[in-house]
């Protein structure tokens, strides 16, 4: 069902008209074509990387990619630095969330500084919202938002899409329930822009400490009820709950969280019966999401967003790397 | 120090609600007469060239001593906030009292409390004998409401009027923005602009107990005006300001993360702003003042949550006072009562008013022309204003302090 959704070349802009953007920032800077040109271009990864022993493309050959984390992360820098690879780019990893580089002027000096080593792309992740646009304000190459704060985190947005779009067979009409701790999410922020620009239902159900405010601004409706709002979904997005979020401030406590957002088989009978399940990870079995759903392959889709994961970037990489590697149209 | 008289004609003297062609006497420091016609022998004539000859501005509740800044903006007079030092001790205010000379007053405002860390009463009473002329909260308010009812009452009986930043810390925590859509959409820790009217509603209930005069530094929010309007009405002893950022910008001016617009308190939805607008028409507001607080890179070339809240407003008061009167929210004669005359009020200074006696702090302002707020080239120290860019009619052109020409 796959190939039957990508869209032929010519239904868009030539060139470099097809995705106008120097740096991915965020979804908000997107429109609906350039999101699908992406996830058109990720499927050829998805591909290659299928195809057995030689998953290997040399199209970034010769570059150097920094992936800058100031923030940990495990499963993000990861798939970067596995889509890099795979481009075959020179791949750097810069861990800065250990070092005593933490914020203040030495972020911008920092970006500098990568700047200098003419780096053909950075990868960033920060712990604050708009740290990323500051550093792509500075720098001469093409800067990825591996997620900022609670702002944005674009190839979140963009591999979910593309895990539904081959699940479902598309990505546009259906009722997507999002589930969890929206307030300081940013893949929760990247995928309800995504998903309502693509022309979906798309719904937040959250307790209300944890629903960001002005949401009927955003175009979703939210629900307080874990039931009522994943009813007749098609798709159910599980959005990951910080231990720290449970210590009584927001939440009373795990169990009770669990007793009234969590995700269970039973609830699930509340959706479409071939409602997917989608968990951005990392997970906590028995808090937000029941075992049996997450390792119900029919229903989860969990792994299959990891192995997107590196597709999509795979595809960013491509794309944005293109004016400096002169591919013709993109200058 | 002699000074030789000095007669200011063909001036549109700014002393009632549109200015009036006259001219204006000063002699030993203070206005002789308006209008004289008996001109001293020796005096210096100053043609105003049809130039506005109003008050000089008295900027209530600025963060630094930026006199360039205030120079160019035609600040005569800075009421200066207790937070850096901060200012909680006689020789502090003292120290601070000088910092303007000659050619600028400033005017403390005493700490009213120790550290400002809401706990102890300060030492308010020798602070005033010190030249402190009001107290302050500083950047948050008092939170122990016993520890605010004390400060007022005891501020009160010396006379001196409580100036107070209205939020609530319960609900601001860790908030850069207030809640909206922009704040939704940057993934910014938001706060909602109640805890505006709620820090009111304590203070002014403390007000009607104690009957001691408060003035809120910075009220933006409808709800937080209707309480005042309603204090006022029952008559308390209660005054309000406001910058012109909250009159001028809603939410939406933090787009892109741009921390310039970064304030304390955060700027409001386009409907508190409006609220805002109708508040300086209808006379709730009483003053108008830049809230002055320049900050350089180090502060604000930063993620937006971790830069310091804060903007350079002394050189563009005027001209944004002088667009509100251009828009027809508000009267020439008004204006000055915001930027010069109440302020002198609270103060208790004889300046802010074209009158005999008056000390003569007097400023010639060119109405009209056009010029460019430019970040890159401000004469305050640090360029952090978030109305860079924007094309504003207006600015001082000349300037006395006690008679003696310093611009």
């Amino acid at each position: 069902m796959t190939s039957s959704t990508i869209r032929p070349a010519s239904d868009y802009p030539p060139g470099g008209d097809a995705f106008r953007h120097r740096h991915l920032t965020g979804i908000a800077q997107l429109t609906p074509w350039e999101i699908s040109y992406v996830l058109d271009a990720a499927e050829e990864w998805v591909d290659l990387n299928r195809s057995g022993a030689a998953k290997h493309d040399d199209r970034l050959a010769g570059l150097t990619i920094i992936n800058a984390f100031f923030e940990n992360s495990t499963r993000t820098l990861l798939s970067f630095e596995i889509a890099g690879k795979r481009l075959g780019a020179d791949v750097v990893n810069m861990h800065a969330a250990q070092s005593s580089v933490k914020k203040g002027e030495t972020l911008i000096d920092t970006a500098m500084t990568l700047n200098a080593m003419r780096a053909d792309a950075i990868v960033i992740r920060h712990a604050s919202s708009g740290a990323v646009q500051l550093i792509a304000d500075k720098v001469d190459c093409p800067v990825l938002n591996a997620g900022d704060g609670r702002h944005e985190h674009p190839t979140q947005a963009l591999l979910d899409a593309l895990t539904i779009r081959r699940r479902k067979g598309r990505v546009e009409g259906l009722t997507i329930a999002i589930c969890g701790d929206v307030l300081h999410s940013r893949v929760a922020r990247s995928n309800i822009l995504a998903l309502t620009l693509l022309g979906n239902e798309v719904r937040i159900v959250a307790p209300p400490t944890l629903t960001p405010p002005a949401m009927e601004r955003m175009h979703v409706t939210t629900f307080t009820d874990m039931d009522e709002g994943i009813k007749d979904a098609d798709v159910v997005m599980m959005l990951r709950l910080q231990n720290e979020r449970m210590d009584g401030a927001y939440l009373p406590s795990a169990r009770e969280y669990h007793a009234l957002y969590g995700l269970t088989p039973k609830r699930l009978e509340q959706a479409k019966p071939d409602a997917i399940v989608m968990h951005p990870g990392p997970m906590n079995r028995g808090v937000e999401i029941d075992s049996s759903i997450a390792d119900d392959a029919d229903r989860s889709t969990i792994t299959e967003q990891v192995e997107m994961g590196v597709a999509v970037r795979m595809a960013c990489l491509d794309i944005l790397t293109r004016r400096q590697r002169g591919v013709p149209g993109w200058n | 120090m002699e000074l030789k008289p000095l007669h200011i004609v063909n001036a549109q003297l700014v002393d009632g609600d549109t200015p009036r062609a006259g001219s204006l006497l000063v002699a030993g420091g203070r206005i002789a007469a308006l209008d004289p016609t008996d001109i001293p022998e020796g005096a210096e004539t100053v043609d105003a060239k049809g130039q506005w000859l109003a008050p000089g501005i008295i900027d209530l509740g600025v963060f630094a001593t930026d006199k360039p800044a205030f120079h160019f903006g035609g600040i005569t007079r800075a009421a200066l906030m207790p937070d850096n030092g901060p200012l909680d001790g006689a020789g502090l205010v003292e120290r601070a009292a000088k910092g303007g000379k000659p050619d600028l007053w400033v005017h403390p405002l005493a700490a009213a409390t120790k550290g400002l860390e809401g706990r102890e009463l300060a030492e308010i009473g020798l602070m005033k004998q010190a030249g402190a002329r009001a107290i302050a909260t500083g950047r948050s308010r008092i939170a122990d409401s016993g520890v605010m009812r004390r400060v007022l009452s005891y501020a009160a009986s010396l006379g001196l009027v409580t100036i107070i930043h209205a939020e609530d810390e319960g609900l601001t925590a860790g908030a850069v923005a207030t809640d909206g859509e922009m704040a939704t959409r940057l993934g910014l820790a938001s706060a909602p602009a109640v805890a505006e009217a709620m820090a009111i509603a304590r203070d002014l209930a403390l007000v009607e107990e104690t009957g001691a005069p408060v003035h809120f530094r910075q009220v933006t929010t409808a709800r937080g005006l209707d309480l005042i309007r309603a204090a006022k009405a029952k008559g308390l002893p209660v005054l309000c300001g406001i910058t012109p950022a909250h009159l001028l910008l809603s939410d939406t001016a933090i787009g892109d993360f741009r921390t310039f617009a970064r304030l304390s308190p955060p700027l409001r939805s386009e409907d508190d702003r409006q609220a805002c607008l109708a508040a300086v028409a209808d006379g709730t507001i009483d003053v108008l003042a830049s809230g002055h607080d320049p900050r350089g890179p180090e502060d604000k070339r930063l993620p937006f949550a971790e830069a310091l809240p804060g903007m350079a407003g002394a050189e563009t008061l005027l001209a944004l006072g002088l667009g509100l009167v251009r828009d027809g929210h508000i009267s020439p004669g008004r204006l000055f009562d915001l930027l010069a005359a109440t302020p002198a009020c609270l103060l208790g200074v004889d300046a802010g008013r074209l009158a005999v006696g008056q000390e003569a702090d007097l400023i010639l302002v060119d109405a009209d022309t056009p010029w460019q707020v430019d970040a890159k080239k401000m004469a305050a120290w640090a360029g952090n204003t978030p109305f860079d860019g924007m094309p504003v009619q207006g600015r001082a052109t000349m300037m006395w302090k006690g008679g003696l020409r310093i611009r």
